[in-house]
């Protein structure tokens, strides 16, 4: 990933001037990139920061108030936490998210994967099958979240109707309706429709192995089961962490199909609708702010840790 | 023969788009629930044909939070893209400061004809920011023909009362139709839950979340009793996905004949009457039932016409205003629609009555509704609303007790009080 000093600094010492301006250019060529970049994720995200230690409504107050860091954690002369770290509606929406994010992204792994090994061997209709898969990732989530509230609709819904006949429900029950498994009902929505972009990076993944090492196994005698597990898995390493840090990154902050299907129901707020919530429906853009840091960090622990382990692959 | 009316029409043609370029466009911010659009639609046209001025209309989310929440960021930016507001009666406090003065265009005498407490409602620091477009309250609507199928006189008068006869009328009904159901209302974690919650609670005597002096009053044994009654009926007369239903949710599984008892708005009414409803003919409405020992209580609602401060046509937009919200206007959307006038002579009107026979008979139930806590949280009745609707939310699905969500609630709103309102 980064090239070691070892191996450059000879070709400095050899030409110092020419390397300086060729970094010259190099540079001024990025300047217009990094402006952009600075304009349209920089300061965006200083600003957030910014605003998380202020108190600011934006329809009341005309500008906003340094408060320090009241908006995580404060205390009130009553004992009162006003603070987002002393909330325990955040800390509800931090356990619905992870639970969202491990169910989904273990469960799209796996059938990715399996997709994955189908489209990958030579069977029929291999053309078809792979454009088959992508349907649900096509449609737009709008679309997508809202045919599934009709499937889970008590009263209207088919899987209602299903799970009333098999007697997994009553009438006028439905999976989303109760607390309980309204939140695995959502991770299958998910499922749904993100199995397919997982299949397709796996594939990708796949297609890089070389054949000839399939046939070597071959003529070691290897069974399909052994080829899988020595051959397979560990040369597919590399595109399943990527693949998993996608994914887990996405499902992080997930928002829109969610909201969609179960709007501020507190089971299945994710942290990102609590944001929206505190920001946009209560217009609190200080404590919003904060919240929304909070997010930040947290993906960022989450992709520290991807990434540093998978550099220890790399290795 | 043949080129003469070619140029006719052409002549035509072109003083109609010259009177157009004249008229400025305006864009409407209208309804979107029932038949909202399309009436909205019939009184803007009307409009733009009589002032030769065009004007577009938005479709506008369902649910009235998502409309403020919008609303709140185009009114946040300084946004002059809208220029007429259809919005909710708890929003003059929330986002008046962004609304024309009405009084500057509309004269007093057409300004005095509506209810005067909406007037007063509408009024933010003398600034009458909205005109009362049409009023709500929650009502209870009621199956008649089953009603007498099984033995009632009359719609119940308490909230035992219709859990007992929801029970009957479901159990037998659901021998030839397993997907029938007691009693629906808005159990969705939202404004609308707010409302309804309120209702129940009101009517047990619990008093109205935070009371008109500020202080936080809804921790108290009748409301807790009232979300006690309420928390009975779900999965027993009321479908246990009552907790993802909005109005419109509530309002399909009754008007297709699924749903014996419905609490909604007006608005419903000549929708079930409709020539292809199921129901047509066999729809009754009441005044909402009582808790013990308390009196019936209906939530405020209704909507307001307001004029974007940032608008480039604050002229014809109020003169839209004015249009939408006349006597003559309330009277066809009440007749057409079930739509509630704001106007006091148009509930004596015969031909309203006709079309819309409770605007009579529930004429009290209008004018004495009772309003949410906006005007004294001000700023803050969105947070107050949210942690409300949480809380009943999740007594209704059973996540926890009466007492202790109510508890919880209190020290809740004692939180964002803070200092006060």
């Amino acid at each position: 990933m980064t090239t070691t000093p070892t191996s450059t600094r000879p070709a400095v010492r050899r030409s110092r001037g020419l390397q300086a301006s060729r970094t010259r250019v190099a540079l001024l060529l990025l300047v217009p990139m990094l402006l952009v970049l600075a304009a349209v994720a920089g300061y965006p995200l200083l600003r957030t920061i910014y605003l998380s230690f202020t108190e600011y409504n934006i329809l009341q107050d005309p500008a906003p108030k340094w408060i320090g860091l009241g908006n995580y954690w404060f205390t009130t002369d009553e004992g009162v936490g006003l603070g987002v770290l002393q909330t325990p509606e955040w800390w509800q929406s931090v356990w619905n998210t992870v639970r969202f994010t491990v169910g989904s992204v273990l469960l799209e792994t796996m059938l990715g994967l399996a997709f994955a090994l189908i489209i990958n061997s030579k069977i029929k209709g291999r053309g078809l099958l792979r454009t088959a898969i992508l349907v649900p990732w096509a449609i737009p989530t709008v679309v997508s979240a809202q045919m599934w509230n009709w499937m889970y609709n008590d009263s209207f819904g088919i899987i209602s109707q299903w799970g009333q006949r098999l007697g997994l429900l009553q009438t006028g029950q439905s999976f989303l309706s109760n607390p309980d498994t309204a939140m695995a009902a959502l991770i299958a929505v998910d499922v749904w429709k993100t199995t397919p972009f997982m299949a397709l990076l796996l594939l990708a993944g796949l297609q890089t192995i070389p054949s000839d090492m399939y046939e070597a196994a071959d003529v070691d005698g290897a069974s399909p089961w052994t080829q899988f597990w020595r051959l397979t898995l560990p040369l597919l390493t590399p595109a399943l962490l990527v693949a998993l840090i996608f994914r887990t990154l996405d499902a992080l902050r997930v928002f829109d199909m969610p909201y969609i299907v179960k709007g501020n129901a507190p089971e299945t707020m994710t942290m990102s609708i609590y944001a929206r919530q505190q920001l946009i429906l209560n217009s609190q853009f200080g404590f919003g702010s904060a919240i929304s840091v909070m997010i930040f960090l947290i993906i960022m622990i989450f992709t520290a840790i991807y990434v540093t382990s998978l550099r220890v692959k790399f290795d | 023969m043949k080129k003469a009316a070619t140029l006719v029409s052409l002549t035509a043609a072109f003083a109609l788009s010259a009177a157009h370029a004249q008229g400025v466009t305006l864009t409407f911010a209208c309804d979107s629930v029932g038949q909202g659009y399309d009436e909205c639609k019939k009184g803007a046209d009307a409009w733009a044909k009589q002032t030769g001025n065009s004007v577009k209309l938005l479709q506008v989310p369902k649910e009235t939070d998502q409309r403020l929440a919008l609303y709140q960021q185009q009114l946040g930016a300084k946004s002059g893209d809208v220029d007429v507001y259809m919005i909710d009666v708890v929003w003059p406090g929330l986002i008046g400061q962004h609304l024309v003065d009405l009084k500057q265009y509309i004269p007093q005498s057409q300004i005095s004809q509506h209810f005067p407490a909406i007037i007063q409602n509408n009024t933010v620091n003398g600034k009458l920011v909205g005109m009362p477009f049409f009023t709500d309250a929650g009502v209870l609507y009621y199956r008649t023909d089953l009603l007498k199928k099984y033995g009632y006189a009359g719609p119940p008068k308490t909230w035992n009362e219709l859990a007992t006869m929801a029970q009957k009328i479901q159990a037998g009904e659901r021998k030839t139709n397993p997907k029938f159901v007691g009693f629906v209302f808005q159990g969705k974690n939202y404004e609308g839950l707010t409302c309804d919650a309120l209702e129940w609670i009101n009517s047990f005597g619990g008093g109205t979340i935070v009371d008109p002096s500020g202080k936080i009053t809804v921790n108290n044994p009748k409301a807790v009793a009232a979300l006690r009654t309420v928390q009975a009926m779900i999965g027993t007369v009321a479908p246990s996905a009552v907790t993802t239903y909005g109005e419109e949710e509530a309002r399909n599984v009754w008007q297709a004949g699924n749903s014996a008892f419905m609490r909604n708005w007006p608005y419903a009414y000549s929708l079930a009457e409709a020539p292809n409803s199921p129901i047509k003919g066999k729809v009754g409405v009441a005044a909402l039932p009582a808790g013990p020992g308390g009196k019936p209580a209906a939530t405020l609602g209704g909507w307001q016409l307001a004029v974007n401060a940032y608008s480039k046509h604050p002229k014809e937009a109020a003169s839209l205003v004015q249009y939408m919200t006349s006597a003559q206007e309330q009277k066809r959307r009440a007749i057409q629609a079930s739509y509630n006038p704001t106007i006091a002579s148009l509930y004596k009107d015969p031909q309203v009555l006709k079309a819309v026979p409770f605007f009579g008979s529930l004429y009290e139930v209008f004018t004495n509704a009772v309003a949410r806590p906006a005007t004294v949280t001000g700023g803050k009745y969105n947070e107050v609303s949210n942690a409300f609707s949480t809380s009943v939310y999740n007594v209704l699905t059973g996540k926890s007790a009466p007492d202790a969500a109510l508890k919880s609630l209190e020290s809740q709103l004692a939180r964002i009080k803070g200092r006060g309102w």
